[in-house]
């Protein structure tokens, strides 16, 4: 199929095979399709090649030649062919509604094929249109945008940051530190339960204990002073130990109360 | 900061703003520069005075759909391309074709497209003119399966400087008039 040759006869000049200029290789032919946009970019092709009339079709050569392409196109790319296909069928129905007799009332614009003739200008209009579109200068090819630097470019300012700024910042991170650093031995090493137990511990062995005794202030921190007070009150609201003075600014004793 | 006094004064925040802008700026946009203390017809004084002063240096300042813009006179523009030598890409003829209808027709339907064309919509190409932002879709058409109507938008103006669609080259230029009549 590919190697028979077509026989077209363009203003009494016989064709027999595919313009030069169009010539691929048959394993090629699905590229050259690609090459045309549809069937009204063929028929354009085929009309300006041959210096047809575009206002007077010559509708018997044009067909006969456009179905040879539609042929080679078929066999190949099937899913392509069928916008072709539907204008053989269109080219076919003009041939033929020209060639019954016409009524005498008929007027001139009842061409049948008057509606191609329109496509088809139409559709030249818009390549022609889009061919001035890609050779107009753009932006990003022809044309460069002025853009000089400003910081407002890239929107967000960065904050400004002064020498005493960052000393401020360094202190407060220090006595944040300081504070965590505390708190975190109260909650680490220190538990008031666990001084409770101590400090019961202690009045087992001794019985009787001098408030002052229970506090190392040698080498305890006062954090942990604190704890082994509030354990001390802990202890005396579960009622576990009793507190006793005997007078004001005396010594301050502690007992367990089950020693009783 | 004191705000400006002289028409000197005021050329030269509006060519600052410009310069830095990066894409054209609209009148509206140029009026908040003068904080409300500026006509609209003083601003495109303004602006025309501006556009003369470059006249004889590097930079055209140009009016596109958009506003304003400062672009590199033409005669440059070869040898700015150096400096980017991967050019960009050429769209196919079925991308150029669909874009001229949208831009000529406008607003149109993929069947419209279909009409003129000849053949089906390749669905990348319209996306493709979507994400260059030159084309949008601006309503649908009353017909059953309401198709979407697309329009070419003021990215697609200002890239090709232009200020509005009149602009284009007229279509009649492209029919009838360039067709070659038989012998």
């Amino acid at each position: 199929m590919l190697e028979s040759t077509i026989h077209v006869k363009i203003k009494g000049e016989t064709l027999s095979e595919l313009p030069l200029d169009l010539y691929i290789p048959p394993d090629a032919l699905e590229v050259y399709l690609d090459t045309f946009e549809g069937p009204l970019d063929l028929l354009l092709y085929l009309i300006r090649k041959h210096n047809l009339d575009i206002l007077d079709i010559p509708m018997a050569d044009l067909t006969v030649q456009y179905m040879g392409y539609v042929e080679k196109m078929k066999a190949i790319k099937l899913e392509l062919a069928a916008d072709y296909l539907l204008m053989s069928a269109m080219l076919i129905e003009i041939k033929s509604r020209m060639l019954l007799p016409k009524p005498a009332e008929i007027a001139e614009e009842d061409d049948p094929r008057a509606e191609l003739v329109r496509r088809l200008m139409e559709y030249e209009a818009i390549k022609l249109a889009a061919q001035r579109l890609d050779a107009m200068p753009m932006v990003g090819a022809e044309i460069q945008v002025a853009s000089a630097y400003y910081q407002h470019i890239s929107q967000i300012k960065p904050p400004e940051v002064s020498l005493d700024d960052l000393i401020e910042a360094w202190k407060n991170v220090l006595k944040r530190a300081t504070l965590n650093q505390h708190h975190k031995l109260g909650r680490a090493e220190l538990s008031v339960r666990e001084h409770m137990s101590q400090i019961l511990r202690r009045l087992k062995e001794e019985g009787l204990l001098e408030f002052t005794a229970l506090f190392d202030v040698v080498n305890e921190g006062v954090p942990k002073l604190v704890v082994n007070f509030l354990a001390i009150l802990e202890l005396a609201k579960e009622g576990l130990i009793r507190i006793t003075q005997q007078g004001a600014f005396t010594p301050i004793y502690i007992q367990t109360n089950l020693s009783e | 900061m004191h705000e400006p006094e002289n028409i000197t004064e005021m050329k030269q925040i509006l060519e600052a703003a410009l310069l830095t802008a990066g894409q054209p700026l609209s009148l509206d946009e140029m009026l908040k520069l003068f904080a409300g203390r500026m006509e609209r017809a003083t601003l495109r004084m303004l602006l025309d005075e501006l556009k003369a002063e470059w006249t004889d240096k590097t930079l055209d300042l140009v009016q596109v759909a958009s506003g304003y813009r400062f672009q590199a006179k033409a005669q440059y523009s070869e040898f700015l391309a150096r400096l980017n030598p991967e050019r960009q890409p050429k769209y196919s003829r079925a991308v150029m074709e669909t874009l001229a209808i949208i831009a000529y027709r406008q607003p149109v339907t993929r069947g419209d497209i279909e009409q003129i064309r000849g053949v089906a919509v390749n669905p990348n190409v319209i996306r493709q003119l979507q994400e260059r932002e030159w084309i949008d879709v601006v309503g649908q058409r009353e017909v059953p399966g309401r198709p979407s109507l697309y329009a070419t938008t003021k990215y697609f103006l200002d890239d090709l400087n232009l200020r509005s669609l009149a602009e284009l080259p007229p279509y009649e230029e492209f029919s009838q008039a360039e067709m070659p009549l038989s012998d």
